[in-house]
């Protein structure tokens, strides 16, 4: 397998009135494409902070994060959010669905940056709401919907524009186990068929299980809890 | 969907809060609209204006009459084509409330000064040459009912006869039409013999002289002259171009202009205060979803414009509303208002200027949460529950 993600040097600070704090210092380590990474750790550890790194939504302090080549903490403004939009799919722990729109409509969102016409949109939708076994809530808001159904749909809205990598911040972190493991479920089946390289952040070791390795954040290093055979 | 559906769901996502901001829009609008018609069609008179055409009033006053005399005096004057004159008689008919404009004139004169109104060659003589005769304009005799041939008494609020009573009996005998459709019809004219060898008082007096000139670069020169003529008696005159002198007439009325411009300015400030301020709580509420918006892809300037557009568009949806209503309301008090304004009606640059000011206001109270928008960070918008 091939990086897909090279990070070196990574550091992430932030200034509280006088008091730096460190999240993570001369972080280095690479990420390979096809992967499933549960990363766990203490609260505060900075797993979030990491993934906004990964996902070009946040800029380190100093170092270097590169997703096939592209030095994505250099992007400006502008071409950072085109990155995005192509490249990767966020999932979250409460869903951030628009509350306006359907989920057919949810799930269309990333797509109106794309230059795709409305009939292949709704092809991509339809097949979307298809992997995520939602086909027949298109037309249902999600105040309409159970938690799990709307993670479901947020994870179609995630890989709708197909990009390389899903960000997942506590996926499962508000559901009931059942609802959890469907998630789960799904996020294994994108990464095992559709090849999507995944990384989750989660409290739950259960969840963990369904990755491929699980990494552990604390004090700003990583240890590598096992290699997971599938 | 498209970008557009977003605006409107986000605009209408709040249905109650979105409903009475339209309905508070809307009203500042119809405000606007209903006295910018009334505004322009009371002001429309000084555009009927001839640009040769003066008048003579009494210097304190164009309420208060000067001698009869006047009138064959200001003819001498060199430049002057025709001189007539007119008196106020402050008709009603049957009753008060049914007021009708009408003025005691020199017929001929009167016809030569005002040469845009019309009538049938017939009817022209037959005003000519009766002494009794009421001319109606087409609008008046509309709005009553009346045709050639009509018996009408007419009653004073001002003045009295040497017998008592204060009703001048009228035949009907020619009805006026203007060329310019624009032009008021909506009064009546009589010879002012008839009614002068009647009056109890003030006798031999007349309210104003009317007078074309030959040349509107002379106006200057003729007024100055016309002035000079009456100065240090007791009824001096002040003379001024007919524009200037509706003009003055609309003032007397208080300063129509500054009053509805200070009704509508309030209506506005209110307007923009309210609208405003939701504005930017509305998009503070939807800070994660920007945020979320942001994480997937959408630029900032993008998410700015649709902020923008969805307040232009709230703006235009009230204000739209608005200027309908007033349209109607304009066109429904037409009929009911055409004896103090004839030809009430909306006029497209009131509605136009409505428009600007509808794309203004949401310019103005969209900017300032547009720009909130733009700057949303994705870490900080999406760290909030
Ligand atoms: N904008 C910020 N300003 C200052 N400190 C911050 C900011 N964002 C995060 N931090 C701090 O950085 C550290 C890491 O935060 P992060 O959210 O990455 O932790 P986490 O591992 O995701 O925690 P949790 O499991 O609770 O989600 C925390 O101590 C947090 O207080
Ligand atoms: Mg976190």
């Amino acid at each position: 397998m091939t990086d897909l993600y090279q990070l070196t040097d990574l550091s992430k600070g932030y200034t509280r009135g006088r008091e730096a704090i460190t999240i993570f210092e001369q972080l280095t380590m690479s990420i390979q494409e096809g992967d499933f990474i549960a990363i766990m750790g203490p609260s505060g550890s900075g797993k979030t902070t990491l993934l906004n790194l990964l996902g070009g939504i946040d800029r380190p302090s100093s170092g270097s994060v590169d997703c096939q080549g592209v030095r994505i903490d250099k992007l400006s403004q502008g071409k950072l959010a085109k990155w995005r939009a192509a490249n990767v799919g966020f999932i979250f722990q409460f869903y951030n669905l628009m509350p306006t729109l359907n989920a057919a409509q949810n799930v269309e969102l990333p797509l109106l940056l794309t230059n795709l016409s409305g009939k292949a949109r709704k092809e991509r939708v339809a097949t979307a709401l298809d992997i995520v076994g939602l086909a027949d809530r298109a037309r249902h808001s999600p105040r309409q919907m159970s938690g799990g159904q709307q993670q479901r749909v947020a994870i179609a809205r995630a890989i709708v524009a197909d990009p390389k990598v899903l960000l997942c911040d506590e996926p499962t972190g508000d559901l009931d186990r059942k609802s959890a493991d469907e998630i789960l479920e799904t996020l294994q089946l994108l990464n095992k068929d559709l090849g999507k390289t995944i990384i989750m952040v989660t409290h739950d070791p259960s969840a963990a299980k369904y990755a491929r390795r699980e990494l552990h954040l604390d004090k700003g290093r990583f240890v590598e809890a096992a290699e997971l055979a599938q | 969907m498209n970008d557009f559906t977003l605006i409107r769901k986000n605009l209408f996502r709040k249905k109650m809060r979105a409903i009475l901001l339209i309905f508070s829009i809307m009203i500042a609008f119809l405000i606007f609209g209903a006295l910018g018609a009334f505004y322009s069609v009371w002001t429309s008179g000084s555009s009927s204006a001839a640009d040769n055409r003066l008048v003579t009033v009494n210097r304190i006053n164009f309420t208060v009459s000067m001698p009869f005399a006047y009138w064959g005096r200001v003819e001498g004057v060199e430049g002057v084509t025709n001189v007539s004159h007119a008196s106020w008689f402050g008709g009603y008919y049957q009753e008060p409330a049914n007021f009708v404009q009408t003025f005691a004139v020199d017929p001929e004169s009167w016809l030569a000064v005002y040469s845009e109104l019309t009538m049938p060659d017939e009817q022209r003589a037959a005003f000519f040459n009766t002494r009794d005769c009421l001319l109606v304009g087409a609008d008046l005799a509309t709005q009553y009912g009346w045709s050639v041939g009509d018996r009408i008494p007419l009653l004073s609020n001002i003045w009295q006869k040497q017998d008592g009573t204060s009703s001048w009996d009228f035949e009907v005998c020619a009805v006026f039409d203007a060329e310019d459709d624009t032009l008021p019809t909506n009064y009546a004219m009589f010879h002012y013999e008839y009614y002068n060898e009647a009056l109890a008082f003030n006798r031999d007096n007349i309210g104003w002289m009317v007078l074309t000139t030959i040349d509107a670069a002379q106006n200057d020169r003729i007024m100055r002259e016309i002035d000079s003529l009456f100065a240090n008696s007791p009824a001096e005159t002040e003379t001024s171009t007919e524009a200037a002198f509706n003009e003055a007439f609309a003032a007397q009325f208080g300063n129509i202009a500054l009053i509805l411009l200070f009704v509508v300015g309030a209506a506005f400030m209110t307007i923009l205060m309210i609208v405003g301020t939701t504005m930017v709580m509305a998009i503070n509420e939807r800070t994660k979803e920007i945020g979320v918006m942001k994480t997937l892809g959408f630029p900032a300037p993008r998410i700015f414009r649709m902020v923008l557009i969805e307040s232009i568009l709230l703006s235009l949806v009230g204000g739209l509303l608005g200027l309908g209503l007033a349209t109607l309301a304009v066109a429904g008090s037409a009929a009911a208002m055409a004896a103090f304004l004839p030809g009430l009606s909306m006029p497209p640059l009131v509605l136009s200027i409505g428009l600007a000011l509808a794309i203004g206001l949401g310019f103005i109270t969209g900017i300032i949460p547009a720009i909130n928008a733009q700057r949303v960070t994705i870490v900080t918008a999406l760290g909030k529950l």
